[in-house]
């Protein structure tokens, strides 16, 4: 056992390093550091400058076009971005529907659709949530009809980050409405330019766009894009949850919060409690370390990844509300302006005060969204646990 | 990085197991506990035969080559079994710190022995008014010829009645409270004029009030230089502190597991209590919460033998805030979970809960070295 870092690891550190310092604009790395909103090319210029590299694919198998590389590796890789400002890769493409197009996909599906994935050429977005499916997903109502070499689909996804980015969606679906909730569930990939898909934003409680309702009226979807069996969507469904929740601790950024919170506090009396989260950022960090140690011996994350999922949205809070704290009064200042467009306006207050409780009220989504917490501690009772 | 055990890592982690299995069943524990020692030599004449009580300790030592990695894979399973043998004042402190600071010739005379299970060590520190300061010291030791002479007192010092020899840290120089002017002495357990108030504590084990009446002592006695006992004894001390989270990582292993059953078994309402989600999500708090410290005592294992002083003590310091955190977390909630059963004598579930609660006093409870940690991560 050893935590040390061999020199070809200390080389390939600075190799990314390198990589981000020459690539990554230097007005997104500005807004990820101050906390501002990311437009679309803030995303897509990023994500296929990481493509060409070959690196967005990173968690991917060689034959799937990944780099190959270890978990020192990808621990290095997702450190190293993080310090030096870069966004958050979004997931949905990469490191969801990705692996499960290569895990249960077709050799032609494969062949056409994780090439734009690689390249972050195609943008995706997740067709999971439902108004009347959120905690109880299995319970989805949107319907897929076969017509022949067709589905026909009708209904409503919700909650859907960046669908008015997105060119397609993966969606869960009800193809069978006999069987058992889990039983009648299809994974099936949708173009977003097909008629009958409506895009209809939701603002959140800090003013950002980023999740919408999408509205789906009688969409015409090939057969082709159903991805493994029909009624058997549950299974990608699964699978797919269990590798979100392990990148969804977010550990790398944590530890740049800590850091960003020592430094814009000179309060004594804050210090102990940046100590806490800097040591339960350790802590999450470690098992991580150690949930993806056991993966390289092979073997898919177990769902005691879950309580990854559930500390982690608590320690991304935690640094939100404590960032706020140390901003005091200077929090209450609504500037959206600071928030959302390219400005030359001297904020009021502080300068990290703008993004302050916009941040802290916008994190309380992380116990909320990709499973709540009350639903990884279900899956952990259950699947962990046997009770 | 590489976070998985070697073979023979994995073959000692069988033997402890098996170990702890055989030989700490709830009853036999008992029995042990009520013992005159409080522990049993043959366990202690195993132990040695095994090799644990040199694994840790380099060749040029006498020892097995291993580290911290060996040290944390036994505590843990003594802490399953509540083990109630002086491993960690002889193995660890005393041992660790003959090895790191002491002469050669004391090596000889005591290290050597130790490994073959035929001395026994206990560390002597506290004292009244210290609390949670390892530099908060008064015990006196003054010149006296070519040696020295010890008057004071020391408190809850665990193992010292069965103890070959004491290391004492006295004051040499210095006022109060101050870590420079701090010695540490090797002193006779039945050394003249040194007497012992003897007493178990809370968790079965076995400690004592020392009392040093002119105690004389060679200059050969002292462990390290003159003066400068005090980083010896907050290094070993910081080793001894990861050892021990190892130890409760284990406790808290085995107080979930027979929570777990419990709550499995348990009927109220026509149904096991553990249909009942509140009890579910608090079960699931605890494995949890055992998963962080299994995961900080791993950090603290892999670091604690860094060259900087700073980096062990960071290690040391936050794996014992998790600790506390967790320990207090599994052991109240077991008990809790437990019901009636859960406060009495009877089960194993109180008795862990005991373990852990004395182990976040131990060297610092988890305010303190949250203090310790956050100084240090400010001064960096």
């Amino acid at each position: 056992m050893d935590l040390a870092l061999k020199p070809e690891h200390q080389a390939f550190a600075d190799e990314v390093r390198e990589f981000a310092r020459k690539n990554l604009s230097p007005a997104t790395k500005e807004k990820t550091l101050s906390g501002k909103h990311y437009d679309r090319d803030d995303h897509v210029v990023w994500q296929q400058a990481l493509g060409r590299q070959g690196w967005l694919t990173y968690t991917w198998p060689k034959k799937y076009g990944g780099p190959g590389w270890g978990v020192t590796e990808r621990y290095l890789f997702e450190n190293v971005l993080a310090e030096e400002g870069a966004p958050r890769i979004i997931p949905f493409g990469v490191k969801m529907v990705g692996p499960v197009i290569y895990t249960f996909g077709t050799a032609e599906q494969k062949e056409r659709f994780l090439p734009g994935i690689a390249a972050s050429t195609v943008a995706w977005c997740q067709g999971y949530s439902e108004p009347g499916a959120g905690s109880d997903l299995a319970n989805l109502r949107t319907r897929a009809v076969r017509e022949g070499d067709h589905y026909i689909v009708n209904g409503q996804k919700t909650w859907t980050s960046y669908a008015h980015w997105g060119d397609w969606i993966f969606c869960l679906v009800r193809t069978n409405t006999e069987a058992k909730p889990q039983e009648g569930i299809s994974f099936l990939l949708i173009d977003m330019k097909t008629p009958g898909v409506t895009v209809r934003p939701i603002i959140m409680l800090d003013g950002a766009h980023a999740v919408n309702d999408v509205f789906l009226d009688n969409v015409k979807v090939p057969v082709a894009n159903l991805i493994g069996k029909e009624n058997e969507g549950w299974t990608c469904a699964k699978f797919l949850l269990a590798n979100e929740r392990l990148g969804i601790a977010e550990v790398p950024a944590s530890k740049r919060g800590v850091g960003m919170l020592r430094a814009l506090s000179d309060d004594p009396s804050m210090a102990e409690r940046i100590a806490d989260i800097d040591l339960q950022v350790q802590a999450l960090e470690m098992s991580e370390l150690r949930a993806l140690s056991t993966m390289a011996l092979g073997g898919a994350p177990g769902p005691e990844v879950s309580t990854l999922k559930v500390r982690g949205s608590e320690i991304q809070q935690r640094i939100a509300e404590l960032a706020m704290e140390a901003v005091g009064e200077y929090a209450a200042p609504y500037q959206p302006g600071m928030l959302f467009h390219d400005t030359n306006e001297t904020p009021v207050g502080p300068d990290h005060a703008p993004p302050a409780a916009p941040r802290y009220f916008n994190m309380r989504k992380t116990s909320i969204y990709g499973g709540s917490t009350e639903i990884q501690k279900n899956i952990v009772s259950k699947m962990v646990l046997g009770l | 990085m590489d976070l998985s055990l070697s073979d023979e890592q994995k073959q000692l982690q069988e033997q402890a197991e098996r170990f702890v299995r055989d030989k700490y069943a709830f009853d036999a524990r008992r029995k042990i506990a009520a013992t005159d020692r409080g522990w049993l030599p043959e366990n202690w004449a195993q132990f040695a035969e095994l090799g644990w009580l040199g694994m840790s300790f380099s060749e040029d030592d006498g020892g097995y080559g291993g580290g911290p990695i060996e040290t944390m894979i036994v505590m843990e399973q003594f802490g399953k079994g509540l083990v109630l043998e002086p491993f960690l004042p002889t193995v660890v402190l005393g041992g660790g710190m003959i090895a790191r600071s002491g002469s050669k010739a004391q090596k000889e005379a005591l290290l050597a022995p130790m490994i073959e299970g035929k001395k026994q060590f206990a560390l002597a520190w506290l004292e009244r008014q210290s609390r949670y300061n390892l530099a908060d010291v008064s015990l006196k030791a003054t010149k006296e010829g070519a040696g020295w002479s010890l008057s004071g007192h020391k408190g809850v010092v665990y193992n010292a009645a069965s103890a070959d020899h004491i290391i004492v840290l006295a004051r040499t120089a210095g006022s109060a409270r101050e870590p420079k002017g701090l010695t540490l002495f090797i002193v006779d357990g039945k050394a003249k004029g040194l007497s012992r108030r003897d007493y178990p504590t809370q968790d079965s084990l076995r400690a004592s009030e020392l009392t040093f009446d002119k105690v004389s002592v060679g200059a050969d006695a002292v462990l390290g230089k003159v003066d400068e006992g005090f980083g010896v004894v907050e290094d070993g001390v910081d080793r001894a502190i990861v050892a021990l989270c190892a130890e409760a990582t284990g406790c808290m292993d085995a107080i979930n597991a027979a929570t777990l059953e419990y709550i499995k078994t348990r009927k109220q309402f026509g149904v096991a209590i553990g249909k009942f989600q509140v009890l579910q999500h608090r079960m699931v708090d605890c494995f949890t919460n055992a998963q962080e410290a299994r995961s900080m005592t791993l950090m603290a294992s892999l670091k604690i033998d860094d060259k900087d002083s700073v980096v062990r003590a960071k290690a040391a310091s936050g794996a014992k805030v998790q600790i506390g955190k967790s320990g207090r977390f599994c052991g109240q909630s077991a008990v809790q979970m437990h019901g009636g059963m859960g406060v009495t004598d009877e089960l194993s579930v109180s008795h862990y809960f005991k373990r852990l609660t004395m182990i976040d006093l131990m060297f610092g409870n988890q305010q303190h070295h949250l203090t310790r940690y956050s100084n240090l991560a400010m001064a960096a």
